[in-house]
């Protein structure tokens, strides 16, 4: 009989979750925090103050030797061939007929590419790289011997400054710096998932638990938190930021997406290209679109979204807006349903409740939408 | 894990608390910790009747819907509208400020196939 328990890998912080609380919840191979206190108040630390996350099972893969660049530009739809030295680029990666293989961040390390990808995609995402991989280009797996910490909210970067200096207070949104070799190799971005100011950290296992004191103690003053997956999830949503498997997978194209954004068609060539360019020829069919929910129940994905009494979509994601106040959720929606203002029914439990359909994000007023946040006085 | 001896409960994780021909129901600590916080509490519609182990409500947890199963029979005399603007007393005081529905009892020979405090914990037990 197998034993799933065994079987779940543990991040090197475990030690530190389990010290604090944390219930405890296998997710895409890993064994993870859900919660500490509570998702509503994690939220609500992460919008006001800071929050810890330990994204450890993210997937790293790092694209080495001549080539890694162009390489890297041919695999993913937006521009990561020709970006400077600490330059981070959210992209898709996309079959030959345009499907989403997986969300990723790329960043520029010097000649190479390191690409951050889904816990649950690893495995897949490695195979179609070594498969797509032309000779001189070294596909490395980085995953096992990398932590990774994201330090999230208004006033992360108080915390990471005294960990880093002006070296991280000097970044913008999606810039990095890297320093070290070997076991002291350290990558700090600006980067994150949850619609606030915030920093993505990556060291080398042997020094995780280090960086989580030192992260915490930094932060002692700001009320710092360790925040689990929960959040993470409520976070993103009212963000209308796509979770890989509910929102997008390899049966969606990014233009419905709502991703165009990240396609880059007059790159010479990148797989799917062809696809995804006959596909904005002939017209997106269905878009990703926010929900916000009058009355209190939650439309969980699956739900069935009606307009007029006729079919209008689907909820791919919902929960409660807890920023937002409202029950939010991201659907896919065609024909006259499928822009902003439009109103329709969302289907829980056979009743219709009425919902707005929202541009994304639906939650405004995160710190992250000023690129470079105003330094504390 | 808080399990009051003087109430009784069912392997759904509702408590029941008999006052005379009626029984006051609610969720246990047990069950409000795995759900989470919760966001939502749909109750019956005081005047209705409740059949024992029919659902008779949901409660909206942030990461899960669960089913609200009536552990008696019988008409429902009173739901907590407190639970409306402040769902976080399910969670805050499952056993008291967060109960759901007061049901007047149809039929008191139903409450022998409600468990015991040992009987719950034991149940917890097979559980975990």
């Amino acid at each position: 009989m197998l034993d799933t328990t065994t079987a779940l890998k543990r991040t090197p912080f475990y030690p530190r979750h389990i010290a604090s609380g944390a219930k405890m919840v296998p997710f895409a191979g890993h064994e993870m925090p859900i919660q500490y206190e509570g998702i509503l108040a994690e939220h609500r630390t992460v919008r006001t103050g800071v929050g810890v996350f330990d994204v450890s099972h993210m997937g790293e893969i790092r694209l080495a030797g001549a080539g890694a660049a162009a390489y890297a530009d041919r695999l993913v739809t937006n521009e990561v061939g020709s970006i400077p030295d600490g330059k981070v680029v959210y992209t898709p990666m996309c079959t030959e007929s345009g499907g989403i293989i997986d969300d990723l961040l790329v960043y520029a390390l010097g000649a190479d590419r390191l690409l951050v990808v889904n816990a649950a995609n690893f495995e897949k995402d490695l195979a179609w790289i070594r498969k797509n991989a032309p000779a001189g280009v070294q596909v490395v797996d980085e995953n096992a011997e990398t932590a990774q910490l994201a330090v999230q909210g208004p006033k992360a970067e108080a915390v990471v400054a005294r960990l880093y200096g002006d070296r991280a207070t000097a970044l913008g949104f999606y810039e990095a710096f890297h320093e070290g070799e070997g076991e002291s190799w350290t990558l700090v971005s600006r980067t994150g998932y949850t619609g606030e100011d915030g920093f993505e950290v990556y060291v080398r296992a042997p020094r995780a638990l280090a960086l989580w004191d030192r992260i915490f103690e930094a932060g002692a003053g700001e009320g710092i938190r360790p925040i689990g997956l929960g959040a993470r999830d409520t976070l993103r949503l009212e963000m209308g930021y796509c979770l890989y498997g509910n929102d997008i997978d390899e049966s969606t194209h990014p233009l419905e997406a709502g991703l165009a954004w990240t396609v880059r068609l007059e790159k010479p060539d990148f797989i799917g290209r062809d696809a995804i360019r006959k596909a904005k020829e002939a017209g997106v069919g269905r878009k990703l679109l926010g929900l916000v929910l009058e009355g209190d129940r939650i439309a969980r994905a699956g739900t069935e979204v009606v307009a007029g009494g006729k079919p209008a979509g689907r909820v791919t994601s919902g929960s409660m807006g807890i920023s937002v106040g409202k029950p939010v959720a991201m659907a896919y929606l065609s024909g006259e349903s499928a822009k902003p203002g439009a109103r329709v029914d969302v289907v829980t439990r056979g009743e219709p409740t009425p919902a707005l359909v929202s541009a994304r994000p639906m939650y405004r007023q995160g710190t992250v939408r000023s690129p470079k946040p105003r330094r504390a006085e | 894990m808080n399990i009051p001896q003087e109430l009784r409960y069912t392997k759904e994780h509702e408590w029941v608390r008999v006052e005379g021909n009626e029984a006051v129901v609610g969720i246990t600590d047990y069950a409000q910790g795995e759900l989470g916080d919760v966001i939502f509490v749909e109750l019956p519609a005081p005047g209705s009747t409740a059949s024992q182990a029919k659902g008779f409500g949901t409660i909206d947890a942030v990461k899960t819907v669960s089913d609200l199963f009536a552990p008696l029979s019988g008409e429902v005399v009173a739901v907590n509208t407190e639970l409306k603007d402040n769902p976080a007393l399910v969670n805050q005081s499952p056993y008291a400020k967060g109960w759901m529905v007061r049901l007047r009892v149809a039929n008191p020979k139903e409450l022998d196939s409600l468990l015991s405090a040992e009987a719950y914990q034991k149940h917890l037990g097979a559980h975990a």
